[in-house]
């Protein structure tokens, strides 16, 4: 993959700060008795990316295209069955070990509930990081008092309440806060801000550009919400099936959409303007069953604009008119425009 | 990245623990905290039996042989052989509670573990250790419990070790399955990532939401190992004579049922009572746990 170009950024640094290298993860199906494997889900099909320091990583795709799992992935709370990563150009098993690739790399999750420990109050749920990294306790809870005014709320309201006397929103920053405490460089926000309310996702949104700027954050943001990922990210992943389909910066991603299932996906996107409503036909049925992949471009069997080729011929991604856009289509996007 | 700044760590609220809410709840339900009195009271008579027993449980005399009750000098009656009823039901009251509670707490640390162990773990380890529970938990508690007995033959110990026995697997099965649960959040997840090896997440993160379940479901055991060991000692497997027991008691009194039906009863009551006052104790616990979000 190349350099970004993106306009966006003004810091650009030459060495990736994360870089996933082939990364596969195929979960078996167990059946019969002594439960053998008798086939797999192709969750993750050797993908990779860099993720730039300083950048906003967008992944976007359907509902089990493999985002989470990428995300999870990438701090082993699922192992790989193959592949490497790589982080500040220090390889995870070699030169890097597990503990510091986490306390570099720290995850934000979707339900802001189920990811607090309804048993411990919120400054322990945010000292609890630091505690296990050696920070003596009292300076840890000083700590999680300063996180908390960071994420916008009053330590001596919030820091002795438990996660159920609080909003959805303050829980979210309470993991935001939880997330910093150990110092990372890099956080996966894993559809963090979808199950909150528009009024409170654009606060937490704002947050996190704050932090991210004053904390120096890399962010890898995995949502399905179009509009969002568009104002957060610098670059897109589009991910289809367990593969990248596209990728590039954020505004030739929009603009100049090179690969039928992101162009799919982007008029499936509400229009802000209701005088603007997409008139493209948007993308229709499920994604074929992950078991068993399509032959070819996965996408073949949903694609407007299919050929023979794409059944039998796997695309590989290339680059488009933009540096730093790659897409996976046998067509350009003349001849996509064609159809 | 962050610097160190002094807030004053006064004025600051701190919202009651999960557990001083539940025995709050709990506080207010009339029916457990009765239950409880009882266990209280049964409890202090089982301590301080010596001061409260008018006679020696273990002297008896030919003549005085199944009073009934009410009888001058023996409130109680006198069983076969002629012994204080009271003092006996008193004394009692001590190897009961023993045999009912001991071997409940034993088998809640082992089997909890286990269980933990297992539910956290899952994978190969799990499999192996819950089929090998289900071997155990697949005959019936009381035709397990005589066959151990039986096997290590009779007295209080043996008792207690087999009834120990008996309990582990239930309790393992009812601790697996909550770990289980527990593990696949994501606040066990998120420790994960923040480096946390697995003892510390054991300790910080599962224990605290696991406890309470099986705790709960243990107490509702005591009241089970309390009937089989009176079982036991019925069937003459656990505790041997003339120790006095209620199950043992009424075993010996069983052939007086015909003669002074209310006095061979007395044994029966005291069981019944003490156990449906765990089992109210439990279910109580269980609905104060029980605090929807």
């Amino acid at each position: 993959m190349s350099e970004d170009t993106s306009t966006r950024r003004t810091h650009m640094a030459d060495a990736p700060l994360l870089e996933v290298r082939e990364i596969t993860k195929f979960f078996p199906i167990k059946s019969g008795l002594f439960g053998r494997a008798t086939n797999s889900v192709r969750a993750v099909d050797g993908i990779s990316f860099n993720v730039l320091r300083r950048e906003t990583l967008g992944i976007v795709g359907e509902s089990g295209c493999g985002k989470s799992t990428t995300a999870r992935l990438i701090v082993d709370l699922i192992s790989p069955d193959k592949g490497d990563i790589l982080f500040d150009a220090r390889r995870l098993g070699t030169d890097l070990t597990l503990n510091e690739l986490r306390r570099n790399v720290q995850m934000v999750f979707q339900d802001s509930y189920a990811s607090l420990n309804p048993r411990l109050t919120i400054e322990d749920t945010i000292a609890f990081g630091p505690i296990i990294h050696g920070v003596p306790r009292e300076y840890a809870r000083r700590l999680a008092w300063e996180l908390l005014s960071k994420v916008g709320l009053d330590p001596k309201r919030f820091a002795g309440r438990y996660p159920h006397e609080i909003s959805g929103g303050q829980r979210q920053r309470v993991n935001i806060a939880r997330a910093l405490a150990v110092k990372p460089q890099i956080i996966i926000l894993d559809e963090s801000v979808s199950a909150l309310d528009k009024s409170v996702e654009a606060q937490v949104l704002n947050l996190l550009l704050d932090l991210k700027k004053e904390l120096d954050l890399t962010y890898i943001f995995i949502s399905h919400d179009l509009n969002v990922v568009k104002f957060m990210a610098d670059r897109v992943i589009v991910m289809y099936l367990g593969e990248i389909v596209e990728v590039g910066p954020v505004e030739s991603i929009y603009a100049e959409t090179a690969h039928p299932y992101s162009r799919s996906l982007l008029a499936s996107m509400p229009s802000m303007d209701p005088d603007h409503r997409s008139e493209h036909v948007a993308l229709a049925g499920d994604p074929p069953n992950p078991i068993i992949p399509p032959s070819g471009c996965r996408f073949h069997p949903r694609c407007p604009i299919a050929i023979p080729k794409c059944k039998t011929e796997k695309p590989l991604l290339h680059i488009q008119k933009t540096r730093g856009h790659l897409a996976a289509c046998h067509l350009t996007a003349q001849q996509q425009e064609t159809f | 990245m962050i610097e160190q700044k002094t807030i004053p760590l006064d004025e600051y609220t701190r919202s009651p623990s999960y557990w001083a809410i539940v025995l709050r709840r709990f506080s207010r339900d009339k029916v457990a905290m009765f239950a409880l009195a009882i266990i209280i009271l049964l409890f202090l008579v089982a301590v301080f039996a010596p001061y409260i027993a008018p006679a020696d449980p273990l002297k008896g005399s030919m003549l005085r042989r199944l009073r009934p009750i009410g009888t001058p000098g023996l409130p109680l009656g006198a069983d076969e052989l002629g012994r204080d009823m009271l003092s006996r039901l008193i004394y009692g009251a001590r190897l009961s509670l023993f045999m009912g509670i001991t071997p409940v707490a034993i088998a809640f640390v082992i089997g909890s573990s286990i269980g933990i162990a297992a539910g956290y773990l899952g994978g190969l380890f799990n499999s192996l250790t819950m089929r090998t529970n289900d071997i155990f938990y697949a005959f019936p508690s009381v035709l397990l419990a005589i066959a151990l007995s039986g096997a290590l033959g009779a007295g209080v110990t043996s008792g207690l070790l087999s009834l120990t026995i008996v309990f582990i697997p239930p309790i393992a099965r009812v601790a697996e399955s909550v770990t289980t649960q527990v593990r696949k959040l994501d606040y066990v997840e998120a420790a994960k990532a923040s480096g946390a090896n697995n003892f510390t997440i054991i300790r910080v993160h599962v224990l605290g939401n696991v406890l309470g379940p099986i705790f709960v479901y243990s107490t509702s055991l005591i009241s089970v190992s309390m009937i089989l060991a009176a079982g036991l000692s019925f069937l003459g497997l656990g505790v041997k004579p003339p120790e006095p027991e209620w199950g043992l008691m009424l075993n010996t009194l069983r052939n007086a049922i015909y003669v002074q039906p209310w006095l061979a009863a007395l044994p029966g009551v005291m069981i019944f009572m003490t156990s449906i006052a765990f089992n109210l104790v439990s279910d109580g616990l269980r609905s104060a746990m029980d605090i929807k979000s």
